[in-house]
């Protein structure tokens, strides 16, 4: 049996040799995407733009907004009329606008409530929502800075002097909340999936298509070897790809891995098995490269979409939730990302892992069934 | 040019696209699909967050703090801890994605003055949803520590003042909920556009070669331009129809306000459109076998347009040199319109800027693949 195997796993790597479109195809868009996500996909917010209209000029208010414009978080520009406000927020040259009003510092002296005017440009609401949380944050330490001075200089005593319950902020896995840390390790995942579903699809339809799939049914070789050897180097390719970005995640990206690498190569070798499986499904579907290539399309998408890898899984739609439950990328995510950033082992991750073997067993199965009817 | 010969073009592009079931799968269903898959699956919205508790104390107070968690559509706590290493596993193992942690001297902080800390823990390896949790949580316990202040002044029997001496008086402009539903369909609506256009025309000209027929279409009076035209308006049309279903579907099925005028959205969304066209039209002179075309049309769009558009990830948080690649994606010039449009209700004067890229962008596209088409022919 293997020496018919063999063969044609020497056949495949040659071909992958000779053909320098599928070289292209396997490395570009891997480092192409890992540069674009690594730097361009980022939910995080510093940096914005923020125009302060300031009727106080008051040593308070000019305090409260060196407060904003030391915290790295905005950048702040000044405005000296309301028009010029509101201008500003209509033509998105700033996101945020604080208004303080003439009496700010006379209101906060007297003890009486001094009002902050806050207009957030909440066309990208995630942005806006982070942003505003900055402001109450800043506003906040202002606030509770203000009252003790106030207190102390007023009463004698140091400190706040009223209750205060406040909410410390500790944020496991990703201390400093970094984008990267989150989308770079996803990649293995989504790129996996693209590349090895494509090589194999597109493989076995190649042969279809030019007519060398019936040379090779005539000759001794048996369809379950056929589909070995197929896959087997797919399968090498595949891992070849994953130690790639898990070693641009850690040396370029610098992001941590702190768990088992064998747990890693666990659930990779297993998200390789679906892909491929995947891939002969899709072959036996499409007898022109055409067809397969618009079938991928359609088939990875909802994949991608409903993983888990940048939208969370809890904000969909319960229907889409439950499709979710099918999609073996979504299992994966949960243990790259619990592998890299987690550390969490086989203890916590066996559920993730379970699901990946049965969806892995009957992909397999119904593929390589649907394989031997094609061939029929 | 002649009319005559464009007609005829037109006519004969038509009744490829008529007999081709691939070009109408990619001009009905894709939009249909995606317009489905992505409204629906493509959410930023944090609610429900699963939240474990670990109530060091167990008093009326603490309990009272954790109702006020339990209060919000943002929160459900799924589980009280007993001990700590319950709320690591229930973190660990992802079942939570926040943690409260209230001290055991709790109340007795709260009746002697000054600060208490509760701890929140979160599952940070999603950070966006970590710190948008957090700061819904920041806004619990603030709402919650203003009312124990309030009782705590009326015991001591001071007079009730306000607690802060400064308020935040926010509002929010143009997405006044913050649902991220209203900025990510438009620019959805530019994406599947995107994607269409370019797909639908890569396939022409290479369809033309792959089959033969190139040489007898140069053996006609037919001339380079009028090919190129003839070629693109039955798929402008296609590319109306499509674009009058997507928008459709947002404003009416998904719900996000419109409020500019239609005229100026016909004017941009042609634009657009006649970019993207004349992009796959590039793709398919230059390369001559329909599934290559297509591939590099598809790695020109679709990758570019979720990631460099501002469709979801906002430009002005990328870095310097990302930011200056974005000016040359031209989706990112209709995403920023068409939200401008939906939710601003922007009039063309205030969107010239885009606008004027577009009809560069247009143009250089249009010149480039009228100049490699007659390089092809020589």
């Amino acid at each position: 049996m293997f020496a018919r195997i063999i063969p044609i796993v020497v056949k495949e790597f040659i071909e992958l040799k000779r053909d320098k479109w599928a070289r292209f195809r396997l490395i570009v868009p891997t480092l192409a995407q890992m540069l674009l996500f690594g730097y361009a996909a980022t939910f995080e917010v510093y940096h914005v733009s923020t125009i302060v209209l300031d009727l106080d000029h008051s040593q308070e208010s000019r305090e409260l907004v060196s407060r904003f414009t030391f915290s790295g978080r905005f950048d702040v520009a000044l405005a000296r009329s309301q028009a010029e406000v509101t201008k500003a927020i209509d033509s998105s040259s700033a996101a945020v606008a604080l208004v303080v009003h003439a009496g700010f510092a006379q209101l906060l002296r007297k003890g009486q409530e001094a009002p902050l005017q806050v207009v957030v440009d909440g066309t990208n609401s995630n942005t806006a929502l982070i942003a505003l949380g900055y402001v109450n944050t800043i506003a906040q330490g202002f606030a509770q800075d203000y009252a003790s001075d106030l207190a102390e200089r007023t009463l004698g005593v140091r400190g706040m002097k009223q209750v205060q319950v406040t909410l410390e902020q500790r944020p496991w896995f990703n201390p400093d909340l970094n984008g990267r840390w989150f989308f770079v390790p996803g990649l293995i995942g989504t790129l996996t999936l693209v590349i090895i579903v494509n090589l194999t699809a597109f493989a076995i339809v190649r042969e279809r298509e030019v007519g060398t799939l019936e040379q090779i049914m005539v000759s001794p070789i048996r369809p379950a070897e056929f589909i070995l050897g197929k896959t087997v180097p797919f399968f090498v390719i595949g891992l070849g790809e994953v130690a790639l970005i898990v070693a641009v995640a850690m040396l370029w990206f610098q992001v941590p891995f702190v768990g088992d690498p064998l747990v890693l190569l666990l659930g990779s070798a297993l998200f390789l098995l679906s892909s491929l499986a995947l891939g002969l499904l899709i072959s036996t579907l499409c007898s022109t490269q055409q067809q397969a290539f618009s079938m991928n399309f359609f088939i990875l998408n909802p994949f991608f979409i409903l993983s888990g890898f940048s939208f969370p899984i809890a904000s969909m739609p319960k229907v889409l939730q439950w499709f979710t439950y099918i999609n073996p990328l979504r299992y994966y995510l949960v243990v790259i990302r619990g592998t890299f950033l987690k550390g969490v082992g086989l203890g916590v991750l066996w559920p993730e892992l379970t699901a990946m073997a049965a969806i892995a067993a009957v992909l397999l199965t119904t593929s390589i069934l649907r394989f031997h009817k094609s061939l029929e | 040019m002649k009319f005559r010969r464009l007609k005829a073009i037109a006519v004969k592009e038509i009744l490829q696209v008529w007999r081709d079931p691939r070009s109408l799968m990619i001009a009905l269903l894709l939009p249909f699909t995606q317009m489905f898959l992505f409204g629906y699956g493509v959410n930023l919205d944090l609610k429900h967050l699963p939240v474990c508790t670990f109530d060091r104390e167990g008093s009326q107070l603490s309990q009272d703090l954790l109702k006020h968690f339990q209060a919000t559509q943002y929160f459900n706590i799924a589980h009280n801890a007993k001990t700590y290493a319950e709320i690591t596993a229930a973190i660990d193992d992802g079942q939570c994605g926040l943690a409260i942690v209230v001290p055991p001297d709790f109340s007795e902080r709260i009746n002697d003055t000054g600060t208490v800390p509760v701890q929140a823990i979160l599952d940070a390896t999603d950070d966006n949803t970590a710190n948008i949790a957090f700061g819904y949580a920041a806004a619990v316990v603030e709402g919650y520590s203003n009312d124990v202040a309030v009782s705590w002044m009326d015991r001591q029997g001071k007079p009730l003042q306000q607690i802060q001496p400064m308020v935040v008086q926010s509002r929010v402009w143009f997405n006044e909920d913050l649902e991220s539903r209203n900025f990510i369909i438009p620019g959805l609506v530019a994406m599947i556009m995107a994607l269409v256009g370019a797909q639908l025309t890569s396939l022409t000209i290479s369809r033309e070669w792959e089959r033969g027929t190139m040489e007898l279409l140069v053996s006609t009076p037919v001339k380079p331009i009028e090919l190129m035209l003839g070629k693109l308006m039955p798929y402008l049309v296609l590319g109306w129809l499509d674009a009058a279903f997507c928008l459709a579907l947002a404003a009416l099925w998904f719900g996000v306000p419109y409020r500019g005028t239609l005229f100026a959205l016909f004017v941009t969304t042609s634009l657009f459109l006649i970019v993207v066209l004349s992009i796959g039209y590039l793709m398919s002179v230059l390369i001559r076998s329909q599934v290559g075309a297509s591939q590099i049309a598809l790695l020109v769009t679709m990758l570019p347009t979720t990631l460099l558009s501002g469709y979801i990830f906002p430009i002005d948080q990328m870095p310097k040199v990302i930011q200056g690649i974005t000016y040359l994606i031209y989706s990112r010039y209709y995403v920023s319109i068409v939200k401008d449009l939906f939710l601003k209700g922007s009039s063309l004067v205030e969107l010239s800027t885009p606008i004027i890229f577009l009809v560069i962008y247009a143009s250089t596209v249009m010149l480039l693949a009228a100049r490699a088409f007659r390089k092809r022919l020589d």
